[in-house]
């Protein structure tokens, strides 16, 4: 039988007296492409900050198997608007993924540095090492967290919204990047998306979670559910909104 | 430069104050980028009174003011993490208060004399022991910022993926904020309480305009504070002004420079 690494029983969990996930139950197998969607408010951070352990679950419990530790998650964060205006090199901010790993040992081993490097290179940024990382673009700077959270774990990645912000040649890029190394570095993902299209086109898995209703299978089932039906023509609805308002402005405008 | 040296006092200054510089401006660097920037100068209104009260009780001005500060550093730090009342205003509210509190002892006590050494700065305020203090705080500061260097970097630059990855951030946050208390409180005799929290701020946002990195804005950082500060210390003897005010000035003078250079530097690179 596959063994799992993370398993959630009946996990609630919330901030500030508000429950925002209910007995919410799913397992993630090694080598999962596990994609979490779903509407603004319904519990996909608080999930992920539960999974981390920056957060402490109301009730039910998530179990690690599979010889991970809950440490051993490399997470990519949503980007702070702090980092906008930091002063580190590319370098610096992938070496910082080996602190947790350094335990209390002040200074980086060698091991960590080749770490460092192989991840450097595994992502395609050695050219711009050396460079500042707020001067990069959007694009790159999420390579540069990616291998940061690499140098934290080969195990797990967990990344919030990783192509929010993105435009669509680099999403692609970005979304080509993580498909390989889930498939050819055997690395479990677990993803928080608002891209519904990229969650079914690269995701082998769906959670979806709305208002506490929770739909979690393969991404096959998940396309014949009605949830999804609803979500794809709601998702629809809003572009012809959006396409309708936008062409009643070129046609304000042309007047 | 030499001449200086002659005077005891003045030798004195200008050791605690060097050495005050440096670890004001290698703390300033974490605090600025994490927007603690206000942390350096709450606490120094706090170490104000805490001043007024060891002179109204006849105590060492340090070992009344170490102990106080410190303890309001770690207030602030977990009221600033816990995020019911908001940071800078926890911050406000506390130096106002300690302020107030200081001006009503010393007003019931004292001459002008010291209210307006505590607030503005004096450099003759140090004392042989409190030279002995201050140089133990300072190397304290400087070999705890050394070792750990790594991590405050981790978890100034992302506290919420050094906490996931197993760095104990929430304990060099509170690491950075008793040293930022140790820093502030030796550093106010000489600089006062309205002013020791530039020497934390200024350095760094200097070393930003042209650097780029951490390692380079932070050693940057100590080496602008304190050509910074011997400068001060140098125009503070020769025009007779007072030290606090120089140094300030020289601070600005030295960030005006650099954002000047960091402009030219920085076109060119893109140009």
């Amino acid at each position: 039988m596959e063994e799992y690494l993370i398993k959630c029983n009946n996990l609630s969990a919330g901030y500030e007296g508000q429950t925002v996930i209910k007995n919410l139950s799913f397992e993630v197998k090694q080598g999962d492409y596990l994609c979490i969607v779903g509407e603004n408010g319904s519990g996909k951070s608080t999930l992920m900050k539960t999974i981390l352990g920056l957060k402490s679950a109301a009730s039910g419990e998530i179990i690690f198997g599979g010889g991970l530790r809950q440490k051993e998650i490399g997470y990519l964060p949503q980007q702070t608007a702090a980092q906008k205006d930091f002063p580190a090199t590319v370098k610096e901010v992938v070496m910082s993924g080996c602190l947790g790993r350094s335990g209390i040992s002040p200074f980086y081993s060698k091991a960590d540095k080749k770490l460092c490097n192989d991840n450097i290179e595994l992502l395609g940024i050695k050219n711009i090492q050396h460079r500042s990382y707020k001067e990069l673009s959007c694009g790159q700077q999420q390579r540069v967290l990616l291998a940061r959270a690499l140098c934290a774990t080969r195990k797990l990645l967990l990344l919030d919204e990783p192509v929010s912000g993105l435009d669509p040649m680099v999403t692609n890029e970005m979304y080509e990047i993580i498909s390989r190394l889930n498939k050819e570095e055997g690395v479990t993902v677990i993803m928080i998306s608002h891209d519904l299209q990229g969650a079914l086109k690269y995701g082998s898995k769906i959670l979806h979670m709305e208002g506490g209703e929770y739909y979690f299978g393969t991404t096959e089932e998940y396309r014949s559910t009605d949830i999804f039906h609803e979500m794809s023509t709601c998702d629809c609805h809003c572009c012809c909104e959006h396409h309708n308002a936008r062409r009643k402005k070129e046609d304000e405008e042309n007047v | 430069m030499f001449e200086m040296l002659q005077y005891d006092f003045l030798v004195r200054a200008l050791v605690v104050g060097l050495l005050v510089s440096v670890c004001a401006s290698l703390l300033g660097v974490s605090l600025v980028l994490k927007r603690y920037s206000m942390i350096g100068d709450g606490l120094s209104h706090v170490g104000f009174g805490a001043l007024a009260v060891a002179s109204a009780l006849n105590l060492a001005p340090l070992h009344v003011s170490i102990p106080v500060v410190m303890l309001a550093a770690f207030v602030l730090i977990k009221i600033s993490s816990g995020g019911k009342i908001k940071g800078d205003a926890a911050i406000a509210l506390l130096s106002s208060s300690a302020m107030a509190i200081g001006i009503i002892i010393l007003s019931k006590t004292n001459s002008g004399a010291d209210m307006n050494s505590y607030m503005f700065g004096s450099i003759m305020a140090i004392s042989n022991e409190d030279l002995v203090l201050s140089v133990i705080c300072s190397v304290v500061v400087i070999a705890l910022f050394v070792l750990f260097y790594n991590k405050i970097f981790g978890v100034t630059f992302d506290e919420g993926f050094s906490k996931a990855t197993g760095v104990k951030a929430d304990l060099y946050n509170t690491v950075l904020a008793l040293l930022t208390a140790l820093t502030v409180v030796v550093g106010m005799r000489i600089m006062g309480a309205l002013l020791i929290s530039s020497l934390i701020i200024f350095p760094a946002l200097t070393s930003m305009r042209v650097f780029r990195s951490f390692k380079s804005v932070t050693i940057c950082s100590a080496l602008v504070a304190s050509v910074c500060y011997i400068i001060g210390m140098e125009v503070t003897y020769n025009m007779d002004l007072p030290a606090g005010a120089s140094v300030v000035v020289v601070n600005l003078g030295a960030f005006l420079l650099f954002a000047i250079i960091g402009l030219v530097v920085h076109r060119q690179r893109k140009g």
